[in-house]
């Protein structure tokens, strides 16, 4: 599952989908997940590079990303699968 | 290295325009500490949810009222609404202050005589009074403050049983130009009901006439209908001293004030259009003394205000039980604060503050309470922070009515503690537990055994 490729996503948090005209913002740890999001890393993996920089716990991390994911699929900024 | 905070992960759709229901985004500024104590400590000692009541801010607020009418006005007396907050240990910071008690049943009667009232302190008020309790009131020399006719027939006969006179008041409505104009309560002016009942009490020996009283409604967002009001409260007094040559001992002008609360729909927040205490008292003071009342037999100004005075002095705390998504994505936060602890959740936007530093980002946010009703909702849509489970919120201004109106349902009501002038929590009431709320419980002899 990638990001659309037409998505634009600022220094500062600012996110653009250049397809609906909808803007975003996104605050700092949702910009460190996305941009590895974008590198192609799964759920777990990314879990595990916040871990090493961030005090979270394991479980209540993994329900954050997948609540963040979920997100990210309803405002569809993800490409569609088979894309 | 040590690592960095964590922030959960946000992303919030921009949008442009005009506000939508969850209003423009802002900042809330936390509440960590309340006279000096800690919230999670407080939490931790004392359970949650949890009341907490600022005895500071009690007798604060009581001296900045008392101060705003003597200054304009020699003679005034307040008298605590025991309905908006009974209390006893809070009743009785009131009495210590100087304030009498005003009570609207033959329970709080019994409330303010156990708090030590003298009964010659207390106004007796409301449309519920027995010939028990009226009974009472008279031989203690209460204040009786007669609601309609078939009271004031049934207060004759019981002073003439008694063979003593009754101190009385008659409570009048009016039209003071507010909508909505209350008149269910005590006799009309405008169509001389309340000039019959006056007519009436002075033909009789037993009782004795000595106050005038009038409530004009609730949360009075102006101070101009009590100016009207006291005004025509006035004008009967002097009417009174004309044809009987009898003056009136005092005026009561209820209660009424506008608290900082914010009352749902409204425009602007409650802080700001709140009118000050010096704008109530200004309006009342200068119409009793313009007033044609012979300036040496000036009547003492009663006032039984509530809500203003005791609001500003109660929180309540609680807990975050869980953060999830509605289905269109909102955010919905449950916390252990219900509508059974906040019944003032019906009518007032009620401010909630996060306990801890505050996180930066803000979510549209709608707050349930931890009841299994549909209707148990906080805020139905407020700009929060992101605050996880187990962590804590205040709810502020939240001392008038909801430790009286507060419901036993589903759960059982929590503790109130008072920090105390020493800035030292005392417990003023505990909570109910199995135990409590099964006292009262009867099970007939043929529903004690089943089986299943």
């Amino acid at each position: 599952m990638s990001i659309k490729s037409n998505i634009a996503i600022s220094d500062s948090g600012f996110l653009f989908d250049a397809n609906t005209g909808d803007s975003y913002t996104v605050n700092k740890t949702g910009q460190v997940i996305l941009a590895m999001i974008k590198e192609g890393k799964e759920n777990e993996e990314i879990a595990k590079k916040i871990m090493e920089e961030y005090d979270v716990e394991k479980s209540m991390l993994i329900h954050y990303i997948d609540d963040f994911v979920n997100m990210l699929k309803r405002y569809e900024l993800f490409e569609a699968e088979g894309e | 290295m040590e690592k960095k905070k964590f922030e959960r992960p946000l992303i919030t759709r921009i949008k442009a325009g005009v506000p939508d229901k969850y209003g423009m985004k802002s900042q809330i500024k936390p509440l960590t500490h309340i006279d000096n104590n800690l919230v999670a400590d407080l939490i931790k000692e004392f359970g949650s949810p949890l009341y907490i009541i600022s005895e500071k801010t009690i007798r604060n607020t009581y001296q900045s009222v008392l101060r705003a009418f003597t200054t304009r006005y020699p003679k005034v007396q307040m008298a605590w609404s025991y309905k908006t907050n009974y209390l006893n240990a809070v009743c009785n910071v009131y009495h210590q202050e100087g304030s009498w008690a005003e009570v609207v049943s033959g329970f709080e009667y019994q409330k303010a005589i156990a708090n030590g009232v003298p009964g010659s302190n207390i106004i007796f008020n409301g449309p519920d009074k027995s010939d028990e309790d009226l009974t009472i009131a008279v031989e203690n020399g209460s204040y009786i403050h007669l609601d309609h006719f078939d009271e004031l027939h049934a207060l004759i006969a019981i002073t003439e049983k008694l063979k003593k006179k009754a101190k009385v008041a008659i409570r009048v409505n009016m039209d003071t130009g507010i909508y909505p104009q209350w008149d269910r309560f005590g006799f009309n002016y405008e169509n001389g009901e309340a000039w019959s009942a006056i007519n009436k009490i002075m033909t009789q020996p037993n009782l004795d006439l000595l106050g005038l009283h009038t409530h004009i409604g609730t949360y009075i967002m102006s101070p101009m209908p009590y100016s009207v009001a006291t005004s025509k409260l006035a004008e009967l007094a002097v009417k009174t001293f004309r044809k009987f040559n009898h003056y009136i001992k005092y005026i009561d002008m209820g209660g009424g004030f506008a608290s900082k609360n914010t009352l749902k729909g409204a425009y602007l927040p409650g802080s700001d259009t709140c009118p000050s205490f010096d704008e109530y008292a200004e309006a009342i003071s200068q119409a009793l003394n313009n007033s044609d009342i012979q300036y040496d037999k000036m009547p003492t100004l009663i006032l039984e205000t509530g809500r203003a005075l005791i609001d500003d002095a109660g929180y309540l705390l609680g807990t975050v039980l869980a953060n999830k998504r509605l289905a269109d994505g909102r955010r919905s936060m449950i916390i252990d604060i219900g509508i059974n602890n906040l019944f003032t959740s019906f009518w007032y936007e009620h401010t909630i503050m996060p306990a801890q530093e505050q996180y930066t980002d803000m979510d549209d946010t709608t707050i349930y309470g931890p009841l299994c009703m549909n209707i148990d909702v906080i805020r139905s849509a407020v700009q929060f922070p992101v605050i996880e489970k187990g962590e804590h919120v205040v709810i502020p201004r939240i001392g008038a009515y909801n430790m009286t109106q507060w419901l036993q349902f589903i759960t059982y009501r929590p503790k109130v503690v008072m920090i105390g002038m020493d800035g030292k929590p005392y417990i003023v009431r505990e909570n109910e537990n199995h135990e409590t709320m099964n006292a009262l419980d009867r099970v007939p002899e043929h529903l004690r055994k089943f089986t299943l």
